[in-house]
């Protein structure tokens, strides 16, 4: 479950500003700040994660990704960072738009719905699959849209938005060693660094 | 409900217990921002917990309009606890085994400290309405001398809801190497029209009490209790929610009843109940105090001297941030701490906002609320860690 996202560091300069949007517990943002000396930002709305950050010394603030980012000026950031959250919201390319506005690049990591287990599970059950990255049943979930990487790329194509790298991960077993060979059957996390 | 009853009994523990407030007697001159000079004064405050050998384990606490020294613990005479005793005290957000806690009353204020009932040492009479105007700045000023009179270099954190939170912002900009955090709670960077509205009809309320008499009641031997209850009255119907009141009145009476064909008295819970705070209010504060430091709020615009600008303002600033507020707030709303965040973000500097939910209004900031306690414990608890050399 816990893919290592550690390498995206070498995609974020040191002591840029760095705003997370979703930050969790603020885990990745103390590494940043530990290795980078970013100046880092995460935005989160749950008590208990938020209580998380304070606790560590991450600069966490109390707001709503679906209630909009205006509040952030334009290349106000280096780069803004969202993981496995485009997924849960209501208007995922509205918020990507919001991300490249506010950010020079900005990082997105999301599941892969055209993993082979997901298609599988689909295909020879008949029900909308529940797996480790999706991990809930269709009608209590944070995840609203369901897409692949391939789905992903087209988007940005249709928006403009450069794709600077991208890297596809996967802990399971084909997927680990054939994720290269044919992405979008095997990848379990993409993750993808952007710029308009 | 319950869950509530057990909060506020975990609150009845950890107090710092039994206090006394001491006086300070600042004999630097103090340069008030309206020119006036004042050649020495003096400054009522108390203090919990132990300053440490390094002497950086001080906090300051700072008081908003009505407030005073007494923020926590109690006096052997008076059961009843400081203003903030919820929030301070061993275990507590603001922990008393680990810092050294300052709570002043400022000048200006009535509860011993130098203000409109002091005497005016060129007339020997009291100051009344003559006491020069102050601004918050003022208040920071004598923070800092107090700072010096009890040998302490730097705070750890200054820390103040309302005009306590304008208070800790102005610290941030004045001495931005005198503080190492600066905890801002349900506060502003200055008044709305509607604030400053709500304080003008309340400074009418008592100029308009015949015993008033124009500031001068003191020499008259009259005290205006009616027209400062009246205040208080407004006041306090801004610092609650619709929410709460509903809650807690509703349209309850407490005498008569509504029937038709009777005519009795009706008095509804609120009526009596605003009474009941308004009377107690003037028992205790005066009346010029009102007028001077609701002005002060009113005239507080943090960004005036750096252009309006929130950012440029915030760049002067060293110390990190935590900014709260409070969702049924009306009077500070959270929009008004999401602007100071905002303004810290673009400044570059080090900043958490958390918003609470709470039915309570404005005075939430005072109330127990779990949510509020763990965030602010948190933020703190870092600080004390830093200073006791376990966390970086």
């Amino acid at each position: 479950m816990n893919h290592d996202i550690g390498f995206i560091k070498d995609w974020i300069e040191p002591q840029s500003r760095v705003l997370d949007l979703g930050c969790g517990d603020g885990s990745l943002l103390v590494s940043l700040r530990d290795q980078l000396k970013v100046l880092g930002y995460g935005l989160e709305i749950d008590p208990q994660s938020i209580s998380r950050c304070l606790a560590q010394g991450i600069n966490v603030i109390e707001q709503d990704l679906n209630k909009g980012l205006k509040n952030f000026a334009d290349h106000s950031f280096d780069t803004v960072l969202m993981t496995q959250t485009l997924q849960a919201l209501r208007y995922p390319h509205l918020v990507l738009d919001e991300m490249l506005r506010i950010g020079s690049k900005c990082i997105v990591t999301f599941p892969n719905f055209g993993n082979w287990r997901t298609r599988a599970y689909l295909s020879f059950r008949g029900r909308m699959p529940v797996t480790k990255q999706l991990a809930y049943q269709w009608y209590d979930t944070p995840n609203i849209h369901f897409f692949t990487h391939t789905d992903f790329e087209a988007l940005c194509k249709a928006r403009k938005i450069n794709i600077l790298h991208r890297q596809f991960l996967a802990n399971g077993f084909p997927d680990k060693l054939l994720k290269s060979l044919c992405p979008n059957l095997f990848t379990e996390i993409a993750v993808y660094h952007l710029s308009r | 409900m319950s869950l509530q009853t057990s909060n506020d009994q975990r609150d009845q523990k950890g107090s710092v217990g039994y206090v006394t407030p001491q006086e300070a007697v600042i004999e630097q001159p103090l340069s008030l921002a309206c020119g006036i000079v004042l050649p020495t004064h003096s400054l009522v405050y108390e203090t919990y917990g132990t300053l440490n050998q390094d002497r950086n384990n001080a906090v300051l606490i700072c008081h908003a309009l009505s407030g005073n020294q007494h923020a926590a613990g109690v006096y052997e005479d008076d059961s009843k606890p400081g203003w903030w005793d919820h929030y301070i005290g061993p275990g507590k957000p603001i922990d008393s085994d680990r810092f050294f806690v300052v709570s002043v009353n400022n000048i200006g204020s009535c509860f011993g400290s130098t203000g409109p009932n002091s005497e005016n040492p060129e007339t020997g009479k009291p100051w009344g309405a003559d006491f020069p105007p102050l601004r918050a700045r003022d208040w920071v000023e004598s923070q800092k001398l107090l700072m010096e009179y009890l040998n302490i270099n730097c705070w750890a954190a200054v820390i103040g809801g309302s005009l306590g939170g304008m208070q800790a912002m102005r610290w941030s900009l004045e001495y931005p190497d005198r503080l190492k955090n600066a905890v801002v709670i349900a506060s502003s960077m200055k008044l709305s029209a509607q604030n400053i509205a709500f304080n003008e009809i309340a400074r009418r309320a008592i100029k308009s009490d015949p015993d008033f008499c124009d500031g001068n009641y003191l020499l008259e031997n009259k005290v205006p209790h009616r027209g400062l209850a009246l205040a208080r009255m407004i006041g306090h119907v801004t610092y609650l929610s619709d929410e709460s009141m509903g809650q807690k009145f509703g349209r309850d009476l407490r005498m008569g009843d509504l029937l038709q064909g009777k005519t009795d008295p009706i008095e509804f819970q609120i009526e009596s109940y605003l009474n009941y705070q308004g009377d107690k209010f003037s028992g205790f504060f005066d009346a010029n105090s009102y007028m001077l430091i609701t002005k002060m709020l009113d005239y507080f615009d943090l960004a005036r001297e750096y252009n309006h600008d929130p950012v440029a303002a915030f760049k002067h600033a060293q110390c990190d941030f935590l900014v709260i507020s409070f969702s049924s707030d009306w009077r500070f709303s959270p929009s008004k701490s999401q602007e100071i965040t905002d303004a810290l973000i673009a400044a570059g500097k080090q900043v958490s906002y958390v918003a609470i939910d709470s039915d309570h209004g404005h005075d939430a900031f005072l109330l127990p609320n779990q949510r509020y306690r763990e965030a602010f414990g948190s933020y703190l608890s870092r600080v004390a860690d830093q200073i006791e050399g376990i966390a970086q």
